[in-house]
């Protein structure tokens, strides 16, 4: 396989004046992510500070009425409220460890937004984070939050005014600024290395998970289900199960209002094959390659692309993807208010929207959901909605 | 055998022996309008460009500042494509080497076979990618080596000599040397190390080079003289158009 490549996917189809400070990142990645020292460190961190492991938890009510196992790994348990922590924490000891002084990062929801400006606080860092106005609106409370916490906030007022152009934005100020900042990227995506380093920080989930369940039933779980906007918290959650024969996974991408012809952001089953943000993947573009805006009720899942190892899940079916629109989403998010006291995340409530219509199909299966994050901060949106 | 990328060369080498640096405007495909821009392009040619670069716009433009994105952005609502570009080039004669810079993916989902056979029958020199480093751009290269179109090295202020090295060996047309750690957009000043870097450069490459990215004023260039062949201007030109100017009085101060 090509270096930083998935199967056809992934690659570093970035400016040349990036090229320097991703080769010096890989390097970091083999001399310092992978030694036992850097491991050690992140493991206290993540357990002192994040909370880990998460449990799983069993879905009693919601169970009986579906009639599955469900269960659901708790990532809306960590500190910051999200699985994003897990990776900016570790991207963060990267950086003081590569003697840099400042994490850039990009955000959709807010959550990888806060997640770094947190990371940053505790370390020392100083933290600049890119942000869609569109998102900045929709998603108010987590540019308090990141104020608070001592990060400068950009509005980010081109293009489509969403993720993907945050991302831009980063990407250009990381150009100027590389000396003394790392770009901390909030997903598996974007040029090699970064699928790999963050799915290196992710994969967390499945290892914790496939123990837990593992020691809580005696076998494996019949299928695995995560949604996917850039796809960390689902390749995290899938690592583990991939060479186990007998697990489905499963990733969830939003269908947006579902109508024919509106907008959504399932690039994986229906988008085609292109190059953005440094990344050969699934992309939502015209024929003639320009990015198409995405729409999900779910400012975290609105993103027109994927990370390379989902396409390259994909493409070989280890892995199959399924839809789940705004409306499914925001009924999952209320039933599962309602019925386990759990108010999850809407990204995270398009995995449980899955399952909940695909429940006839799921009969009698167990079935383990990646809860990536809770909703309080989705609260101004359902409200508008329900 | 007519190849077209030597044509870039030769004209960058033309200008050169006159004592200064070429002239190379860049302007978004499209700009300032559709039905405006071949007759600013002919003003361009007119007006002594040694090559002209024409933008292919993209939707996600990561190495441009805001005057191009928003100018190819522009382009885009107005229905500028890729199609359009290379048809309306092929009905059209220019005295200066031509060159199309753009994002890899429009060339891509053009396919690029179709794409190097498209423009060479449109008299393009050569390509610049800006997203296409070199580890990712042995396909594309080939495809157009095969007409004699030259992928152009975007190389800069953090390009290390072994880099340099490796799109030297490669290298036909011209060099572009990126004179700030930036994105495109015209500044006062530019960076001090830029004649260290260039120094680098020019012991690097056999090809001429052309500096750009930064430019705003002919004095940038003036302390320059003899390290560059080629001067690249894009956000200047835009801005001047964009306040009413006139590609002939743009083209006049830089002689
Ligand atoms: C709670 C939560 N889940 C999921 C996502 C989607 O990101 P990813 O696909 O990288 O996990 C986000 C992104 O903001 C999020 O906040």
């Amino acid at each position: 396989m090509r270096k930083g490549y998935f199967g056809e996917f992934g690659g570093q189809f970035v400016p040349e004046l990036l090229m320097p400070p991703l080769l010096e990142l890989e390097e970091a990645l083999s001399e310092i992510v992978e030694t036992p020292a850097f491991q050690d460190e992140l493991t206290g961190y993540l357990q002192d500070y994040v909370g880990r492991p998460s449990p799983i938890t069993f879905c009693r009510n919601l169970s009986a009425r579906l009639g599955l196992d469900l269960w659901l790994k708790r990532e809306d348990l960590n500190h910051t409220g999200a699985h994003k922590v897990n990776n900016t924490i570790g991207q963060a000891l990267l950086t003081k460890r590569m003697g840099k002084s400042t994490l850039l990062a990009e955000t959709g929801a807010g959550m990888h937004g806060v997640a770094t400006a947190t990371a940053a606080a505790l370390l020392g860092l100083k933290c600049v984070v890119y942000m869609g106005a569109v998102d900045v609106e929709r998603q108010n409370v987590n540019v308090r939050r990141m104020e608070l916490l001592g990060a400068e906030v950009v509005a980010v007022q081109s293009g489509t005014r969403t993720l993907k152009d945050a991302i831009n934005e980063a990407l250009r100020r990381w150009i100027a600024d590389q000396a003394d900042t790392h770009y901390c990227f909030g997903t598996a995506a974007g040029p090699h290395p970064f699928p790999l380093l963050v799915r290196n920080f992710q994969a967390v989930i499945s290892r914790e998970a496939r123990q837990q369940f593992l020691e809580k039933n005696a076998a494996l779980p019949d299928v695995v289900v995560a949604c996917v906007g850039g796809g960390s918290n689902a390749i995290g959650m899938f690592h583990h199960f991939v060479p186990d024969e007998s697990v489905r996974i499963v990733g969830v991408e939003a269908a947006g209002t579902g109508e024919p012809g509106c907008y959504h952001s399932a690039p994986l089953n229906l988008g085609t094959n292109g190059v953005l943000h440094g990344m050969k993947s699934k992309l939502l573009q015209t024929p003639e390659g320009q990015i198409l805006p995405s729409h999900s009720v779910s400012a975290g899942l609105d993103y027109p692309g994927v990370g390379p190892e989902h396409a390259m899940l994909h493409g070989q079916g280890r892995a199959h993807y399924g839809t789940c629109n705004d409306a499914q989403a925001l009924e999952a998010f209320q039933t599962l208010s309602r019925t386990e006291g759990i108010i999850p995340a809407l990204e995270s409530s398009h995995a449980l929207g899955w399952v909940m219509e695909n429940a006839r199909e799921l009969r009698g299966k167990s079935v383990l959901v990646c809860l990536s994050g809770r909703g309080d901060k989705d609260m101004g949106i359902v409200e508008e909605y329900l | 055998m007519n190849v077209p990328a030597d044509k870039l060369t030769r004209r960058i080498a033309e200008a050169a022996a006159k004592g200064r640096p070429a002239l190379v405007p860049f302007l978004p495909a499209g700009y300032p309008h559709k039905d405006t821009f071949w007759q600013a392009l002919v003003g361009l040619d007119t007006k002594g460009a040694a090559v002209i670069e024409i933008g292919m716009p993209f939707s996600d433009p990561v190495a441009d500042g805001p005057v191009v994105e928003r100018a190819s952005l522009k382009a885009l609502a107005e229905g500028v494509n890729l199609e359009w570009i290379l048809t309306e080039l092929q009905k059209r004669e220019f005295r200066a080497g031509l060159v199309l810079m753009g994002y890899l993916n429009p060339v891509m989902q053009y396919g690029l076979e179709r794409f190097a056979e498209d423009a060479a029958q449109a008299g393009v020199g050569g390509v610049i990618l800006a997203d296409l480093p070199y580890e990712e751009a042995g396909e594309v290269r080939a495809a157009l080596d095969a007409r004699g179109i030259a992928l152009i090295p975007l190389v800069g202020l953090n390009t290390s000599a072994g880099r340099m090295a490796l799109y030297a060996k490669e290298a036909r047309g011209f060099a572009y040397f990126v004179s700030v750690l930036g994105t495109t957009g015209a500044r006062d000043q530019l960076p001090g190390q830029v004649r260290s870097q260039l120094e680098l450069a020019r012991e690097v490459f056999d090809v001429p080079l052309a500096l750009g990215f930064g430019l705003r004023h002919p004095d940038q260039l003036r302390k320059l003289a003899g390290l560059v062949d080629a001067a690249v201007f894009g956000s200047a030109l835009i801005e001047h158009l964009d306040q009413g100017g006139t590609v002939g009085e743009f083209m006049d101060q830089w002689k």
